[in-house]
């Protein structure tokens, strides 16, 4: 976003409020147009017009209207929507929310310079996803396995781990891909703390040189929260459509990006939707994170790992739920598992993607995976039940099969899903999950055919 | 013609002024890209418009001009297979002129333009023809033949007409009056196509969905809400019906939701079969589809544009089922478009029309004798999908839709959670047609089919009961008798009604199968209830049928008649012998 020629000034402030600032007087200002404010001490902010009538224009403040004052501020109206240049040499550098380098090296030289709202991908030119991405975790490629093209939140809460899973998911994907896929990162109000951990990490771990990040710092101005996805979506765009890459992105955290647009609408004084934030807030969410897929006979694929805080772990909060409605499945951390000292402490029952079908199988990642993912979750699942049945009533009428099945949880939970800092490849985590699998009879595998029982099962331990 | 200009923008609301004598719905042209929009509020000299495209550059002072009609859709032969917007621009000629992502001011005609259909006439010169008559047909598909009827306001005698190749442009016939018949037609979607007359329905849509067959039934011409929170299997049940439903045709609404559903639609109907005609599904199929990411005030137009289409199969003489996911969706439009229009918002900001706009969509469904002659009879049977925030259904979308329609089929996130799919909840979900369908259930399937049907819901009903014991005193507590009634009501619920819609055998299930599966669980029910007194019950717990009762659902429909009937015959001859 470089500063443009200005062909005229106006200094008709009428009003500011909050992130927004109220204009008299400028006829030819387009809907949705990028602005500039240069306050009376020569400082630079940029806007964007979020109404324009015949007598009054609303501008939207990015940076926060801090600083402007209605007399000494001069508007430049730039005639066109907010774009971002794009270029190869974004690989490897770190932003700031709004788009400006924040690694003091330098502007970069744009090749293409493309609006950052996008265009919605005509239904037709889909192709729907078939390829996985592995991410060296267990509980998401074996148990909700990560499709090329997907849009896969985690859901989190409040002091969990969800940032070190994703720095973690970042990393692998890029070493499992011999670095054929490229990570966009985009932090939305993350502390200074988080952002030196994430910049740490990324550089420790030789991925910088594949990534773009994009920092958006809490005490950065909010409103620029409402640039910084699409900032980082265009740039996935176009590595992925322009340079045929495989682009994985991870924006955290969701929760302070719609808190931004529930800032600017309370300032606008629109009619509040749940909980306070705007009735457009699905349509909004979903501009983002329908900006994945991949496209039909083209190279390259956009997938969508948004991270996104579940204010007092309530699933139901509007911005999860809404979340939940648009995106490809759900990855689930939980505070319990994290109690017990699993990490990553991701709960596979209420985690689900929708897509692993389309992604998994044989040619793909083994024939019987589907079956023992569903074993995997069946036997969890009965022995969580079970688990909670033993508080209430003992486990002194348990038979040995329940026994095993406990056993089995107890393992699950310590080996599988506690898998720590450590990759595994898809076939490791398959040859772990049948080392479980092994612990129980084999009459009660009911969801795995025979002839992968015969092939992979290694008989009940006593 | 009136033009006027724009005085102020505002996300998919524009307002104009100067455009005396424009009416409330008319459709209009924004800008200087010429947008589509509708005119929604007239106030004073102001007008306020709904843009289906993206408002973005647009300027106070662009002119805004009048089409001087309302949104039309166009209909005729060339509809099916064919995949819309929410204003009925074809996708696929759109991707031909601006590319994989959607541009504004893309046009594209509805029907093909030079494409040729071979028309036959039915009606001959000197015949009296009115509107609803039909006049010929087109095949338009090997399974289907498209009726071409006499429009709306025209009357006459036929002075020449002839079978022959000819474009939707081209005259196929001409009257005494000096009108002409087209096989394309225009209806304006906001008003439901008229029928001669509404008749009760009476038969069943078939959905080869345990659930829905025997539990909650829909009949052609009934119209059915499926809400449930994300993630609950709205759109699996949705796509299910779409493929296997014994409808002519399927009218699929994408409103508000994933790209990537409807490329899944796109991928897939094609390749799959219809059961009865043996053609790909994709023939039978209109789909129209406004994502989440494509313009909000279109979504709203997508749900009136498809059930325009779907009232036009219907006047053929037509089964016609219509899916809409998400009816929540259309009403977030509403809602955002009224709050841009500063109208006083009703219950959770929801325009106070919400109401009378969802029952006026859902009264569109029904069975009728179509107008014109011959006599034909169609259906238009809807089910809408529902999102309600937080899976509460207290909401008013929920409830507005629940009063109107007349089965209700819920989801539930804990079903869904422990993957029991379709994870719609048997004791809160009902249908208000089992009386009407009554009749044809007893005619096709046996008296015994609706008895069995009741068995089957009162166990579950009192496992429900025996459950909340359990959860206080433990399983251990019960009687024998409640022990088997519990693991009865388990194979009732974990291999009758669990469904899976992407095993390929399981995915669609013949009624008679579904006879057979009742039959099969009963039987055995009675059975163990003659044993349970004589024998332990952790004895019966044992025996080997409840594992074959896991496996009836696979099946294959060609062994159903052998397979069934001795089955069936060994599980009531289950004797005491056979338990030890
Ligand atoms: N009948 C079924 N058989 C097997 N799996 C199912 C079935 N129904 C739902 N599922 C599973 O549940 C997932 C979610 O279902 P679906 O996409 O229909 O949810 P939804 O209610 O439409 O959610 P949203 O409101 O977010 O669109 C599917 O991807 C699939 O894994
Ligand atoms: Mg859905």
């Amino acid at each position: 976003m470089n500063a443009p020629l200005y062909a005229k000034a106006y200094q008709t402030i009428t009003d500011i409020k909050g992130p927004l600032v109220f204009l008299r007087g400028a006829p030819e200002v387009r809907y949705g147009e990028r602005v500039t404010l240069v306050d009376s001490l020569g400082n630079k902010k940029s806007g964007q017009v979020l109404e324009v009538g015949e007598d009054s224009i609303v501008v939207q403040v990015f940076e926060g209207s801090d600083g402007l004052d209605k007399k000494g501020t001069a508007v430049f109206f730039s005639g066109d929507v907010v774009k971002l240049g794009l270029s190869e040499e974004m690989l490897g550098r770190v932003f700031d929310g709004s788009g400006k380098p924040r690694d003091g090296l330098g502007e970069i030289f744009p090749e293409v310079e493309r609006p950052i709202t996008g265009s919605p991908l005509n239904p037709v030119c889909r192709q729907q996803p078939f390829q996985y991405i592995e991410t060296g975790i267990s509980s998401i490629d074996l148990m909700n396995t990560l499709v090329k093209g997907q849009k896969l939140p985690i859901f989190t809460g409040a002091g969990l781990p969800a940032n070190r899973v994703a720095v973690q998911i970042a990393r692998q994907v890029i070493r499992q891909s011999q670095e054929e896929l490229i990570v966009v990162f985009a932090g939305m109000g993350i502390t200074s703390r988080e952002y030196n951990y994430f910049y740490q990490e990324f550089q420790k771990s030789g991925a910088l040189a594949n990534a773009v990040l994009f920092l958006n710092l809490a005490d950065d101005p909010t409103i620029e929260r409402i640039l910084t996805p699409r900032l980082a979506l265009t740039t996935a765009e176009y590595f992925a459509f322009d340079r045929g890459r495989d682009v994985l992105v991870i924006l955290t955290d969701m929760l302070n990006y719609a808190n931004a647009l529930r800032e600017i609408s309370s300032a606008r004084e629109e009619i509040p939707g749940r909980r306070g934030y705007p009735g457009y807030l699905y349509t909004d969410l979903a501009t983002n994170y329908e900006r994945a897929g991949i496209i039909q006979g083209q190279k390259g694929s956009v997938t969508q790992l948004p991270i996104v805080t579940m204010p007092n772990d309530d699933i139901t909060h509007p911005v999860i739920d809404l979340t939940g409605y648009i995106t490809e499945g759900q990855i689930i951390l939980s505070r319990d598992l994290d109690r017990k000292g699993i990490y990553p402490p991701i709960d596979p029952l209420p985690s689900l993607s929708r897509l692993m079908n389309l992604g998994i199988g044989p040619g793909k990642t083994r024939a019987d995976h589907r079956q023992v993912q569903d074993q995997l979750y069946a036997l969890y699942a009965q022995g969580k039940e079970l688990e909670k049945l033993t508080a209430i009533i003992g486990s002194a009428g348990l038979g040995e099969t329940e026994r095993r099945i406990l056993r089995f949880v107890e393992r699950f939970e310590r080996e599988f899903i506690n898998q720590g800092e450590q990759p595994r490849t898809i076939q490791e985590s398959l040859a772990l999950a049948w080392d479980l699998l092994s612990e129980i009879p084999r009459a009660e595998l009911r969801r795995v055919e025979d002839k992968y029982i015969d092939q992979y099962w290694r008989g009940a331990r006593p | 013609m009136i033009v006027g200009r724009i005085t102020r923008i505002s996300g998919p609301v524009v307002t104009a002024r100067g455009m005396e004598g424009i009416k409330i719905r008319d459709m209009v042209r924004v800008g200087e890209l010429g947008l589509v929009g509708e005119v929604i509020e007239v106030k004073g000299d102001l007008v306020s418009i709904q843009v289906y495209e993206e408002t973005d550059g647009l300027r106070v002072g662009e002119p805004v001009q009048s089409e001087g009609r309302p949104f039309l859709a166009e209909l005729g032969p060339g509809l099916l297979g064919t995949i819309y917007d929410g204003i009925q621009r074809p996708l696929e000629v759109i991707r031909d002129q601006t590319g994989v992502f959607l541009a504004r001011g893309a046009s594209g005609d509805p029907l093909n333009r030079s494409k040729r259909w071979h028309f036959v006439p039915t009606a001959q010169i000197g015949d009296h023809v009115a509107y609803g008559d039909v006049v010929g047909w087109v095949q338009e598909t090997p399974a289907i033949t498209h009726k071409i009827m006499v429009p709306e306001g025209i009357r006459g005698r036929i002075v020449a007409i002839a079978e022959g190749d000819y474009t939707v442009d081209e005259p196929i016939a001409e009257l005494d009056t000096g009108q002409k018949l087209y096989m394309k037609q225009l209806w304006p979607i906001r008003r439901p196509r008229p029928s001669a007359q509404k008749i009760a329905p009476a038969l069943p849509l078939i959905t080869g969905q345990r659930i829905f067959d025997v539990f909650f039934p829909v009949p052609k011409g009934g119209s059915a809400i499926v809400p449930g929170p994300f993630g609950s299997g709205k759109t699996v049940t949705q796509q299910a019906l779409a493929k296997w439903s014994d409808a002519d045709i399927v009218v699929y609404i994408g409103c508000g939701e994933r790209g990537n559903e409807m490329t899944e639609v796109l991928t897939e109907f094609p390749r799959l079969e219809d059961p009865r005609t043996g053609q790909p599904l994709m023939r039978r199929t209109v789909l129209i589809a406004n994502t989440s990411n494509m313009p909000v005030a279109a979504r709203e137009t997508s749900i009136y544009m498809g059930i325009t289409i779907a009232e036009y199969y219907r006047d053929m003489g037509y089964d016609v089922a219509l899916m809409a996911d998400s009816t929540s969706r259309w009403a977030e439009a509403l809602r955002e478009i009224s709050g841009r229009l500063e109208e006083m918002p009703g219950e959770e900001g929801y325009p106070p029309y919400l109401a009378s706009r969802i029952a006026e969509f859902y009264e569109r469904a029904g069975r009728v004798i179509c107008l014109g002659s011959p006599h034909r009879e169609g259906s238009v049977t809807v089910i809408g999908a529902v999102s309600p925030p937080g899976g509460d259904f207290s909401e008013p979308v929920t409830q507005n839709s629940l009063r109107i329609a007349g089965a209700f089929w819920g989801l539930d996130a804990r079903l869904a959670y422990s993957r029991h799919f379709p994870a719609i909840n048997w004791l809160t979900s009902y249908s208000l047609y089992l009386d009407v369908l009554q009749d044809w259930y007893i005619r096709h399937l046996g008296a015994d089919f609706l008895a069995m049907r009741r068995e089957l819901l009162e166990i579950l009903q009192k496992e429900d009961e025996l459950k909340k014991i359990v959860q206080l005193v433990g399983r251990e507590s019960l009687s024998e008798p409640d022990k088997l009634l519990l693991d009865i009501a388990r194979t009732i619920r974990d291999d009758f009604l669990r469904q899976n819609a992407f095993h390929e055998i399981d995915a669609f299930c013949p009624l008679k199968k579904q006879y057979y599966m009742m039959q099969a669980i009963l039987t055995f029910y009675k059975a163990c209830q003659r044993l349970v007194g004589t024998v332990p019950y952790d004895e019966l717990a044992k025996l080997p049928e409840w594992e074959q009762l896991s496996k009836m659902r696979y099946v294959p429909n060609e062994q159903i008649g052998s397979f069934f009937p001795k089955f069936i015959q060994e599980l009531s001859t289950l004797s005491k012998e056979a338990v030890r």
